[in-house]
Parts: C-alpha cells; sequence; structure tokens
C-alpha cells in the first residue's frame, strides 16, 4: 500500500531512481568506470577539458575526474545514511520516550534537545572534528551528535499527539507492558515520520559531510566529492580554467541531496493525506465536466475549506 | 419560560409560496482514481421562505455532500455533475463567483457541525464577527459592534463576550456563536450541518428551541441535515430522507413520521429506543449502507429492506407521489409501492402507526 | 449475595489552573456509592462534565481514587498489587471506547487486540485454542463471517463493526463486567440498537455484568436493568430502570426526561433550566449542585448538600424537596 504511493507520486519516483542509481554507483564503481584507481596523480595530462576519454576532463594532478567522482561516492553514501540512520534512531529514542514518559523525564530530556538544536551547528562541528581526528567514523558521529536533536522534538510532538488516542489506552486498559506500548503499539503508527526523518537526516549528512570535507576537516587523502571540492579549490581550480572539477562534485552533491529531498515529498504525503496535492489535470477535467465556461473559470485552482 | 413554538402550518390552508431554493436533479459526483463516484443521484428538493425542512440520513448517505453542493462549498474532488440550484431563480451552478459571493451570508449563510473547528482559535468572536461583516459591508467600526451584539443577544450570549475566545465558551455557546454569525445580514435561508451532535441532550433541546423562535421573529428558511431523525421530528415543516444518495421520501413531517411511506424511513423511525410506553425489542436496519461505486442493482435499498420483492431486485424505483398523501402538500416515495401504474402489493408494515399521545403514558 | 463490584464513598479530585503554584480542586467525582451485581446492565447517565467518564476511568484503574473505595467481588481494589493481581483484574474488568474511528491501532489488522488480549489473560490456552477463541468472540457480537473479518484492518471497517470488535476484545478476557464509555455515542442512530442488542446478548448468553455510560437516557432505558444519574460528579437519583423512568424524583432526571426528542410525545415545555450548562464543579460549597437551574429549590438547598435518601426499597433520589432526609416523615 505505501509502496504504491511512493511509486505513484512523481517527485518521489525521480528520487527514487536518482537514489538507486548512486547505490549502483556505490556498489560496482568498477562498472562505471575503466580506471580503478582515480587517485594516482600523474597519469593523464593536467587540465584536460571534457572529451570521449575523460568525460569530465582531468584534474591539475592528472587525474581522471569522473573516475574519481565514481569511486567517491561510495564514502559519501555511506556517511549519509550511517549518519541519517544514527541519527534517527537517537531522535526517535529521545523524542518518543520523552512524550510518553512525561514528567521530570520529559522535562529533562527536552531540556537536552533543545539546548542541542540551538548550539550554532557548523562552528561546533569543526571544533569536534578539529579535535577528534579525520576518519570516516569521527565524521559520522559529529553529523549525528549535531544533528538529533530537530528529529527529537518533531517525534515528540507527534508522539504527544498520539498518546491519548484510545488505541493506546485500550492497550494499557489491557495490561501492556509500557516498553511494549512505546516500541510496538506506537511507533508503528509513526513509521512514515521515522522515515521522512531518516531522509532530512541523510540529506542533512550529505551536505554537511562534504562542507566539512571541503574546508579540509575530512580525511583530505580519501575518495570523496567534499574532499575533490577541497584539492580543486586549493589548487584554484577556477583560475586554472577547470571548473568541471569544481562543478561536477558540486552537482553530484546536489543530485544526491535532491534524491533524499524528492523521496522525502512521498513519505509526507503518505502520512499525511491532506498534503496530497489536487493534480492540476483532475481540476481541469472537473472544470471542463461541470457546465459552462463560466464554471471552467470558477473550478480551477479554488480553494474552498471543505 | 417560553412555550414552544408550533411548526408552521403545513400549507395546506394556502398555495404554496414561490420557492426559495429549488434543487433540480442535483448530481454531486467524486472523482476518485477507480473512476467517479456518485454520491448525489438525482437529488430534487424545494424549500419555501421561512421553511425548515430537515434533511435525514445514515452516515454516507450523501446527505453533507448535498448541503455543500447547494452551498456551493464543495472542493476537488467533488464536483457537480448536473443539475441545478435555483436559489431565488439564479441558479448557483453557474453563477459567476463575483455574484456568488455577493450572495453569500447575505442571502444564504451556513453553520457547520463543529463549531471548535468552524472558528478561528486565535481570534475573539468580535474580530470573526468583524471578518464576515467587512467581507461583505464596508460599515463603520461602530455599525459592526452594534451588529454583532444584537446578533449575540438574538441568541441569548451577552455582548460581553465579543471579546472572548472560543475556548472560553461552552460548547453549547460556541454553537450559538455560530449561528449569530450566521444572522448578521438577516439571511433567507441558513444550511446547517448537524449543528447539535457535539452537544448534549439537553443542550440540543435548548439550541433547537431557539433556532425556532429565531426563524419564526426573522423569517429566514432553514436546510437542516441530520442522522437524528427525532432531532427535527418537532421542528421542521418538511422532512427528507436520503439513502445511498437518493432522495427515498420527501414530505410535511408529520406525515412521514405517522405515515412512513418508504421502508428505509419506517426502519429509520423503528430504531429509536423510547422513554414512553411500553418497552419493546428493537432490530435497528441489519446491514450497512451500500458502497457508492458499486451500488446495488434495482432499489438500492433492497439488501436491507425488510418486505423486499424480487421485482426491487431488478426495477428501478423513480421519485413517485403517494396517492394518499395530500395534494397540495403530496408526500413523494421511492418505493416500487407507489408506483401509479403497477403498485407492489405489500403492506408497508406490519404495526404501521405511531401516532402523536395527547398526553404522556407511564409505563 | 455480595455485589460484584462496588463503591464506597468514591471521589477523584484534579488540580486545575498552573501546577505549581494553584490548589483549586476539580471535583470530578464526589463521594459516589456505585453497586453493580452479578447478570446486570447499569446505567451511568449524565451530560458531559457529570463525572461518569472518570467513573469509567476510576473503576478500569486508569486513575486512582482520592478518598473511597472500590470493592471487586468483596476484595478491596487498592491493595492489588503485583502484576498477576493486576492482570487479573483487568481481565475480570476490561473497557469498551467511545470512538470507534480511534480505539483500533490503524496499522494492524483488527484481530491484533484480540490476540494481544487472549496472550495475556488467557495463558491456558495454547495457538490453536487462542485462534478458536478468536473466532468465538468476533462471532458472538454478531461480525459474520468470522474468519474474513479477522483479516481486514480497522479502515476497511465500518464504526458499527468497529465497535462490535471492541466488545470481541474485551469478550476475549472472559469477563465479569465490562465497563462500555459511551460505545454508542459515535455511532448513527439506526446503528445504535444493534450494538446495544449486542450487549443485551452478552448479559443473557455469556452472563457478563455491564456498566453502560452514556448521556442518551432512551438507550439507557432499551438496554439496562438499573440506572444511575448524575450531576456534577454526584449520583443524584438511581434506582431501577422502569421505576426511575415512570416516577422521577430528581428535578435533574425529569429534565434530561423532557429533553429527550421522541417523536411519539408533544413537544415538552422548555424550562429555564434547560438554558443553562452542567457547572464545573471547582472547589463547591455544600448545597446542592443542581440549585442554580432547579425549578424547586428551596433555601435548604443552597447549604446543605442533600444525600441519598431511599424513597422505595431500591429507588433513591438525593433532593431535599422531594426525598427529603427524614424518610417517611411530612414532605418539607
Amino acid at each position: 500500500m505505501k509502496f504504491a504511493s511512493l511509486v505513484q507520486n512523481r517527485k518521489a519516483l525521480i528520487g527514487l531512481i536518482l537514489f538507486a542509481l548512486t547505490c549502483l554507483v556505490a556498489l560496482f564503481p568498477g562498472v562505471f568506470t575503466s580506471d580503478h584507481t582515480p587517485d594516482v596523480i600523474g597519469v593523464y595530462a593536467p587540465n584536460l577539458t571534457p572529451s570521449g576519454a575523460h568525460l569530465l576532463g582531468t584534474t591539475s594532478y592528472g587525474q581522471d575526474i569522473y573516475s574519481q567522482l565514481v569511486y567517491g561516492t561510495r564514502q559519501v553514501l555511506l556517511i549519509a545514511l550511517a549518519a541519517g540512520a544514527f541519527a534517527t534512531v537517537l531522535s526517535v529514542l529521545i523524542g518518543i520516550t520523552a512524550a510518553y514518559m512525561g514528567g521530570i523525564v520529559d522535562e529533562t530530556l527536552s531540556l537536552i534537545t533543545n539546548v542541542v538544536l540551538i548550539l550554532p551547528t557548523f562552528p561546533l562541528m569543526i571544533i569536534l572534528a578539529r579535535y577528534s581526528g579525520t576518519s570516516n567514523w569521527v565524521m559520522i558521529t559529529v553529523l549525528v551528535a549535531t544533528g538529533w536533536s530537530y528529529g527529537a522534538n518533531q517525534m515528540r510532538a507527534q508522539a504527544l499527539s498520539l498518546r491519548n488516542r484510545d488505541f493506546l489506552e485500550a492497550a494499557r486498559v489491557r495490561g501492556e507492558r509500557r516498553a511494549y506500548i512505546i516500541l510496538c503499539e506506537m511507533m508503528p503508527t509513526m513509521t512514515s515520520l521515522i522515515v521522512a526523518n531518516f531522509l532530512g537526516s541523510a540529506l542533512y549528512s550529505v551536505l554537511a559531510a562534504s562542507g566539512l570535507q571541503f574546508i579540509g576537516l575530512g580525511n583530505t587523502s580519501s575518495d570523496s566529492w567534499g574532499t575533490m571540492l577541497y584539492w580543486a579549490h586549493s589548487q584554484e581550480a577556477l583560475q586554472a580554467g577547470n571548473a568541471m572539477w569544481i562543478i561536477a562534485p558540486g552537482l553530484a552533491i546536489a543530485v544526491l541531496s535532491a534524491a533524499f529531498a524528492l523521496m522525502n515529498y512521498a513519505f509526507d504525503e503518505i502520512g499525511n493525506p491532506a498534503l496530497r496535492p489536487v493534480r492540476r489535470k483532475d481540476l481541469r477535467r472537473a472544470a471542463k465536466a461541470a457546465r459552462g465556461d463560466q464554471n471552467a473559470e470558477k473550478g480551477a485552482g479554488d480553494v474552498y475549506a471543505s | 419560560m417560553s412555550t414552544p413554538p408550533e411548526p408552521t402550518a403545513p400549507a395546506k390552508l394556502a398555495a404554496p409560496a414561490e420557492p426559495l431554493l429549488e434543487v433540480k436533479d442535483l448530481r454531486i459526483v467524486y472523482d476518485s482514481p477507480r473512476g467517479p463516484v456518485e454520491a448525489c443521484s438525482g437529488v430534487n428538493l424545494t424549500v419555501r421562505p421561512g421553511e425548515f425542512v430537515g434533511i435525514v440520513g445514515e452516515s454516507g448517505c450523501g446527505k453533507s455532500t448535498l448541503l455543500f453542493g447547494i452551498a456551493q462549498l464543495h472542493s476537488a474532488p467533488a464536483r457537480i455533475a448536473g443539475g441545478e440550484v435555483l436559489f431565488q431563480g439564479r441558479d448557483l451552478v453557474t453563477l459567476p463567483r463575483k455574484e456568488l459571493n455577493d450572495l453569500r451570508w447575505r442571502e444564504l449563510a451556513v453553520v457547520m457541525q463543529s463549531a471548535m473547528n468552524a472558528l478561528n482559535p486565535v481570534r475573539t468572536i468580535g474580530d470573526q464577527f468583524k471578518d464576515a461583516i467587512l467581507a461583505h459591508e464596508k460599515w463603520p467600526e461602530e455599525r459592526i459592534r452594534e451588529r454583532s451584539a444584537e446578533v449575540l443577544s438574538l441568541v441569548a450570549i451577552d455582548a460581553v463576550h465579543l471579546e472572548s475566545y472560543p475556548h472560553q465558551l461552552s460548547g453549547g455557546m460556541r454553537q450559538r456563536a455560530m449561528i449569530a454569525m450566521a444572522l448578521l445580514f438577516t439571511p433567507d435561508l441558513i444550511v446547517m450541518d448537524e449543528p447539535t451532535s457535539a452537544l448534549d441532550v439537553v443542550a440540543q433541546r435548548s439550541l433547537m428551541v431557539q433556532i425556532k423562535e429565531l426563524q419564526q421573529q426573522l423569517g429566514f428558511a432553514v436546510v437542516f441535515v441530520t442522522h437524528d431523525m427525532s432531532l427535527v421530528s418537532h421542528f421542521s415543516d418538511r422532512l427528507l430522507v436520503m439513502y445511498a444518495g437518493q432522495v427515498v421520501e420527501f414530505g410535511p413531517t408529520r406525515a412521514v413520521f405517522d405515515t412512513p411511506s418508504h421502508p428505509y424511513s419506517k426502519s429509520l423511525l423503528d430504531a429509536f429506543p423510547s422513554i414512553r410506553g411500553p418497552k419493546v425489542p428493537l432490530t435497528g436496519i441489519p446491514g450497512d449502507p451500500p458502497n457508492l461505486a458499486d451500488p446495488p442493482a434495482g432499489c438500492r435499498f433492497n439488501p436491507r429492506c425488510p418486505v423486499v420483492k424480487d421485482r426491487c431486485r431488478t426495477e428501478v424505483p423513480e421519485l413517485y407521489t403517494v396517492a394518499s398523501s395530500d395534494a397540495v402538500s403530496p408526500v413523494l416515495s421511492r418505493c416500487l409501492v407507489h408506483h401509479p401504474a403497477e403498485p407492489l402489493g405489500v403492506p408497508l408494515a406490519a404495526d404501521v402507526n405511531i401516532p402523536i399521545v395527547p398526553e404522556v403514558q407511564s409505563s | 449475595m455480595t455485589p460484584l463490584l462496588e463503591t464506597k464513598d468514591l471521589s477523584r479530585h484534579f488540580k486545575v489552573g498552573s501546577k505549581l503554584f494553584s490548589h483549586r480542586l476539580l471535583h470530578a467525582v464526589d463521594d459516589v456509592n456505585l453497586t453493580i451485581n452479578e447478570h446486570e446492565i447499569v446505567a451511568l447517565v449524565g451530560e458531559s462534565g457529570s463525572g461518569k467518564s472518570t467513573m469509567a476511568r476510576l473503576l478500569a484503574q486508569v486513575y486512582k481514587p482520592t478518598t473511597g473505595e472500590i470493592r471487586f467481588q468483596g476484595k478491596d481494589v487498592a491493595q492489588l498489587r503485583g502484576r498477576k493481581d493486576q492482570l487479573k483484574y483487568r481481565s475480570d474488568v476490561p473497557m469498551v471506547f467511545q470512538d470507534p474511528f480511534a480505539s483500533l491501532n490503524p496499522v494492524y489488522k483488527v484481530s491484533h487486540g484480540i490476540k494481544r488480549g487472549l496472550k495475556l489473560h488467557r495463558p491456558e490456552l495454547d495457538a490453536a485454542g487462542r485462534h478458536e477463541e478468536l473466532l468465538r468472540v468476533v462471532t458472538a457480537v454478531g461480525l459474520n463471517p468470522p474468519e474474513e473479518i479477522i483479516e481486514r484492518y480497522p479502515y476497511e471497517l465500518s464504526g458499527g463493526q468497529r465497535q462490535r470488535i471492541g466488545f470481541a476484545q474485551a469478550l476475549a478476557y472472559r469477563p465479569k463486567l465490562i465497563l462500555a464509555d459511551e460505545p454508542v455515542s459515535m455511532l448513527d442512530v439506526s446503528i445504535r440498537i444493534g450494538l446495544l442488542n449486542v450487549m443485551a446478548k452478552l448479559r443473557d448468553e455469556e452472563g457478563v455484568s455491564i456498566l453502560y455510560i452514556t448521556h442518551d437516557i432512551a438507550s439507557a432505558r432499551y438496554v439496562s436493568d438499573r440506572v444511575m444519574v448524575m450531576y456534577g460528579g454526584h449520583v443524584v437519583e438511581s434506582g431501577p430502570t422502569e421505576t426511575v423512568l415512570a416516577d422521577p424524583q430528581h428535578p435533574y432526571t425529569q429534565l434530561l426526561l423532557s429533553a429527550v426528542p421522541d417523536p411519539r410525545a408533544p413537544l415538552e415545555i422548555t424550562s429555564e433550566a434547560a438554558k443553562a450548562e452542567p457547572p464545573a464543579v471547582i472547589d463547591p460549597a455544600p448545597g446542592c449542585r443542581f440549585r442554580a437551574r432547579c425549578p424547586i429549590a428551596v433555601d435548604q438547598c443552597m447549604h446543605v448538600t442533600p444525600l441519598l435518601q431511599p424513597l422505595d426499597p431500591d429507588h433513591k433520589a438525593a433532593c431535599h424537596v422531594t426525598a427529603p432526609a427524614s424518610a417517611g416523615a411530612a414532605a418539607v
């Protein structure tokens, strides 16, 4: 039922296709390019313009940009999905517990959530990354630590609105244990929100990780789009006339982010039918079917409270 | 305090006035991914000036859709697929937007089901009245205040509540405030969608009496939608019973109650436990209302009808005039029993009449 | 014969206003003495604010009483400690909720709640036994065919069908007493009768008692053996249903009866009492809580809270005028 909606929604379908493509590239980079060691310096002539041999040209170090992009996908995707998943787990646990337990537990958890929420994330990330080193797992930890709080507030709000629904009270009156109610009765009704949360966190992670790598706080010798940007910038690619070195990874980051954002639309709409758009073509059809031209003028685009 | 208002005398005694509202063959369709679903199939309805017409039916019968269609408040995926809604002689379905807006609230007002949903929770009652007024007239502040206080007093709410927020009023008061808002321009017709359903029984009764008193005082007509037939029994002049998107009975209230001309109306009446008279076991209406995407062949009520015959499953009944009803204010019924040429020979019910008792009987 | 359930001076108060500084108390339920015997349906009738829903939650142990006690089968419910005893009480006294659209978890099939209930409360059954019991209770509430119904999701059932599932859930515990909190209020009038008949059938065939909480006195009459009328947290009248309805003594009961729309009767005269609203009882002074709306209030009503006085062996009313304290003496 839910996946049917995912496919029917055109925005989400595009997002899904883009995401699937990215996954394929991450899993089987060797299939997409013949250059399996894109990091090696000096293999090709530097700063070549895009051509048949080098689809996106070469860097000023003589590396094939396209192959770097292909091999860099894995790391970006790994960070995005891992950071997204952990951040979601944390927000779900904290948000729902706060809402269900109420009282002092809620007050404490909300305080922590709100403090983390208002901390300036980027400076914090920079400081943490600076002192913790440059491995991928450090980066994931930093992203999770700064990214969970927004989702936690959302989860808490949703759980609060569900808390007094009769079916939860029925479970209580039935004698179910609290943990069961939270995990098996409440959370399943929140799946759409949780998935949307995950997609949002993944999106945030792509951008934040690339940002950190761009300013040199990632592992600069690793293969990643953000790292490409770092090197391109440090080699003053634009002045050297090699715009593609900047554009290619930048565009790739944008496309992956867009994929997550587009998929998010579907889950918003699945979770909240009120957001489903009345499709333009239905309105036009309705207007035409109703009698007279005046109806067409009245029908399309009008929004009445119903 | 006051003697209960008598329902306005049925138009037995005088020729019917020019109808205020005439719904002709209205068809409202919902466009669903699986094809169009007809929520209202050819509904005919007339309302005379000052008349109180009740529309009764179960959930899903199309009565709210009908009301929204009449008031032109429907939105996609619902659309009007045919028919006319003639209000004061003009067809609302084809009326240009601007003229429709002029009509709204001045001649035709709407009272919604749940005041808590219809009133803006973050604005005072007075501000909302002001909005309603300013949408149609450019009155000075003083006149707005005066009129707002006036309509509130009509519904027995103190003018001090113009400064109150909706949550500060009780449920009954909120509903009365909604009615007051509908009265701002003294419209000719007010349509109400189950305005009493969220209220307790005493508040319900009090609100109904209030509406009736106002109607007699100000002369507006009312179209009142509800699933509770007995609620309108003392207040409506004529009653329209809907089932599966169609009108199945329409006529003077007392006629419909005393001698129901359709098995569905009869079954509905029988589904009310009485607090007076002997206690009798009741059965209600078995089964569920049909799926409007795929209604039963023949008469739509046939799967649940207590007196169904084979003919009912194939022949589609029209809305017939009941031969034995009054000539000036006839009862219409969509049952083959009243077919003019070949009536179905079935007694409508074993124990038909539910007469009014002159005094309360104790059991 | 010990009653199945008894409450003695049961009260429940809530703090209102700001949590830290307010001392104002909302008296939702005050000094209620309720008795329910085996094999009977008792109706608890009142409008919103009367305390009837709070009573349901007190009996379901959702709230703890502020004062007073609840005795089930002679034993004090407050003494039930330990998960086993608590579970036993919950299986003996389950609750059916008002809103058919919110009382079933939308992500699971409708059999989910029944199955969970059977797992928790009927440990003696194995998987096959549970399935059999599942089918039995779904049939007992009139849903056919049971094998098909249990595979459906809540959105595929109508409101009436969902409420029947609610009763099936309660029935699966083999309860002694079902607390039905306005089970038919959100259903169409024509569907209500079906549910009310199910309740009567449960009493007759399954031997279950039911506390039927409602604001609709006509349906209370149809299905209940005894009735208790609540106003402002107090019980104002109680007794066998036919007796109370034929000869109501408390002015509020009379008002309720007159307000019921009955097409078979002429419209009765509305009094001032009908215009006012039930009060929110916050820090009440002594005196009858109905005095502001009562057409026959006397001076005593303003100062002394009337207690339930027996008029007939079973029929009690709390009114200084119609049921004065010195029972048997001349009327005031």
